[in-house]
């Protein structure tokens, strides 16, 4: 059933997952957004490790185990950007990422 | 054998006051560290009196020639098993000598000072400089190597500049200070490059070794020449720049008029008594090198000292700065020890002109001194250094007159004074040896006699000049000394030299040659007759002589115009014409590429700043792109 589905079919949806998340990163100016298109990014990551995992080692766990430390990276991750984008709304009153250019030259 | 270790403590002693002084100047009151200083040199005093009288009178019985000691010596710097530094104290007739020389007029300096520099600004700082001065002066004849005593030389040109600079917010005093410095520095290169000739060729900077007759040095000199000239005559000839310079031999004289900018006692210890006889010191130190291996060189010397003397003495007689005329007379004077020395032969009678030279320096250190602490009372009372507003003085300072009257006779060679005896012998000495030179300091003699009453008697005869103030005789603090050094000069003469400091240290007869004598004293009275007549009473004849000889008294007026030389070769040539275009490819060419070098970096960095805006997208995107590119190429090379 599952084996039926082909792998490049797998790897065509995560393809896709990734270059929304990139075009979302690059183009939306909202933070959190951006944070939403970094979390597609991990995502198709994800996919393509239990893709692979399942297709071309089935009797070994190393890519379940990499999506799940994944995941739990992208909770850690998640918690922090929350915190990170509190704090520049505090200062900026907007979390527009075009404001917070103070890095700059 | 008499133990002399304790000489060592000559040197510690002022080294000891300085660095007491010089630290505790702010705290201290300033007439206490007048007072220790004195008395610190005092004990400097008795101590190479003692020293003196040790080696001179106390000799091992047995003995026939003075030897050369070396009490105390210790290796300074190591570098190789062959080439090392001695610090140390080496004890032969003329370095005892000249301890006695300096401790005297040190010790004259200091207590004259007390009272001359009485409420200066910087009186610690004066005292400080003194003892610093007496100790690289005591070191430089002590020294036991002639590295030692390039040290302690360079010590005395330091404290030398610092005491000519003393008024420092005094600008023709700091550039005195200036031009002496660099004048001196400028001699001391000849003088260190002869030193590491010397040192190449010997292979030691022992002076016991350089200078023994039976040495290697003497014996073998070297087959080294440079363009067709021995290596070793370089050498000396060299090291006597240096002593040229440091005892303002022409043409490196410039710096000596100058440095009378300094304090007076200053003007007396160091540019009249000790400091400025280092020269003459240091050729008499190395006189068996120049006498048996490189004759040529004492020629120049003696040339060289017979010309200073003369053009000194020409300048000194229409110079109306009392002090200049007397540092003229000074230069003049130490062109005859010069002389002397070039005269001289080796051992024996045949040293007459070492044993004159030597003679010449101890009396002149007692009777110039004296001649610079009387101008400084004159000074002191009148508030002016020119001549022309001075004058019956004699009824104001009695006993600076009277000082002042034994040290003219002095120096106009005068029976029986001091200066009478030595100078005597150097006359003899030059008249046995070369007749041209004799007849010139026959006539310098003359001359002297001239400019040294013209001074007297314009200073405390001739017209009587209206004060401000009326002028006071000076405190007990600096009559004194005039009166100590006045005795000096009137006996010194009498001190049997021939027996004492001679070239081998064996001593020898001497005889009075009447046919010397007695010219030279003639010469001298017709000398002093003419300032009688021109300059006890204000008379019209010096001024109807100025006009008739107008090109002459010009010439000597402006000192032979030899500071304008000077001027003209450093500015016109060195500054335009190599210094201007160096600084001028300097800054153009070698700074601007530099300059050029960041300004094209700065234009770069400028146009591409922009790409650091500080927006996290654009810099995702053209990484994202960069990445994308990069794989496409990959893709595209590895699969073509």
């Amino acid at each position: 059933m599952l084996s039926e589905i082909p792998l490049s079919y797998f790897l065509v949806v995560s393809t896709l997952m990734f270059f929304i998340g990139i075009y979302g990163f690059l183009t939306r100016k909202n933070l959190i957004t951006i944070l939403m298109a970094v979390e597609l990014i991990l995502n198709s990551v994800n996919i393509n490790f239990v893709a692979f995992n399942r297709y071309l080692f089935p009797n070994q766990l190393e890519g379940h185990f990499f999506s799940l430390f994944i995941i739990a990276v992208a909770a850690a991750e998640a918690a922090v950007a929350i915190a990170i984008i509190i704090s520049v709304y505090r200062r900026y009153s907007n979390i527009d990422v075009e404001r917070v250019d103070t890095m700059k030259y | 054998m008499i133990d002399f270790s304790y000489t060592v403590l000559i040197l510690l002693i002022p080294l000891f006051m300085f660095l007491l002084i010089g630290l505790t100047s702010g705290k201290m009151k300033p007439a206490l560290s007048g007072y220790i200083g004195t008395l610190a040199m005092s004990v400097v005093t008795l101590l190479s009196y003692y020293t003196a009288y040790q080696y001179f009178f106390n000799r091992p019985a047995g003995t026939e020639i003075f030897e050369k000691i070396v009490p105390f010596h210790t290796v300074w710097v190591h570098f190789t098993d062959t080439l090392y530094v001695d610090l140390g104290v080496l004890l032969d007739p003329i370095s005892v000598m000249m301890l006695v020389v300096i401790t005297t007029v040190s010790l004259m300096v200091h207590i004259y000072s007390i009272g001359y520099m009485h409420g200066e600004k910087g009186y610690s700082r004066f005292y400080a400089f003194l003892s610093l001065f007496s100790f690289s002066m005591l070191g430089l004849v002590v020294a036991t190597n002639i590295f030692q005593m390039y040290m302690f030389w360079e010590l005395v040109g330091v404290s030398s500049y610092l005491l000519i600079s003393f008024y420092y917010e005094k600008p023709t005093a700091v550039s005195a200070g200036k031009k002496a410095f660099i004048v001196t520095r400028f001699a001391d290169l000849g003088f260190l490059i002869g030193i590491l000739i010397l040192s190449y060729i010997s292979g030691t900077f022992n002076f016991v070794e350089l200078t023994d007759p039976q040495g290697a040095l003497i014996t073998q000199g070297t087959s080294l020449t440079f363009m067709g000239i021995s290596a070793l005559t370089w050498a000396l000839t060299l090291i006597f720049m240096g002593g040229a310079g440091k005892s303002a031999m022409f043409p490196l004289h410039i710096w000596l008029p100058d440095a009378m900018e300094g304090p007076t006692p200053v003007s007396a210890l160091i540019h009249a008594a000790t400091m400025v006889v280092a020269g003459v010191y240091l050729v008499a130190r190395l006189f068996p090198i120049y006498y048996f291996v490189v004759p040529d060189a004492l020629t120049i010397v003696a040339y060289v000292g017979g010309f200073t003397s003369l053009f000194a003495a020409v300048i000194a007689c229409t110079q109306t700065d009392i002090k200049r005329v007397l540092a003229f007379s000074t230069m003049s004077q130490i062109g005859y020890m010069m002389l002397a020395l070039g005269v001289s032969g080796y051992g024996g009678e045949h040293g007459l002109g070492y044993m004159a030279s030597m003679f010449h320096l101890f009396t002149h250190a007692m009777f110039k001194a004296l001649l610079f602490l009387g101008a400084g009372a004159i000074i002191h009372a009148v508030h002016t250094n020119d001549m022309n507003h001075m004058g019956g003085l004699r009824k104001y300072l009695p006993i600076t007159h009277i000082t002042f009257l034994i040290a003219t006779l002095t120096i106009s060679g005068m029976p029986p004074f001091s200066a009478y005896f030595s100078k005597d012998e150097i006359l003899v000495a030059a008249f046995e040896h070369d007749k041209f030179l004799f007849f010139i300091e026959y006539a310098v003699s003359g001359i002297t006699a001239f400019y040294m009453f013209r001074l007297y008697f314009n200073v405390f005869w001739g017209k009587s000049t209206h004060y401000h103030h009326t002028p006071h005789e000076s405190p007990l603090t600096m009559t004194v000394p005039l009166m100590i050094l006045a005795v000096a000069s009137m006996f010194t003469g009498f001190i049997p030299f021939n027996d004492l400091v001679t070239s081998n240290g064996a001593a020898f007869e001497l005889h009075t040659d009447w046919s010397v004598a007695i010219p030279s004293v003639a010469i001298g009275l017709v000398g002093i007759a003419v300032a009688w007549i021109f300059y006890k009473k204000q008379s019209a004849i010096p001024d109807k002589l100025a006009v008739t000889f107008k090109y002459p008294y010009k010439w000597s007026f402006n000192k032979f115009y030899i500071d304008e030389v000077y001027l003209f070769v450093t500015k016109k040539i060195i500054f335009n014409r190599i210094s201007a275009p160096v600084a001028w490819f300097d800054r153009h060419v070698v700074d601007a590429s530099m300059n050029g070098i960041s300004w094209v970096t700065n234009a770069i960095s400028d146009q591409i700043k922009g790409l650091q805006s500080g927006q996290l997208q654009k810099y995702g995107f053209v990484f994202v792109s960069g990445v994308l590119i990069l794989t496409f190429a990959f893709v595209y090379f590895l699969f073509n």
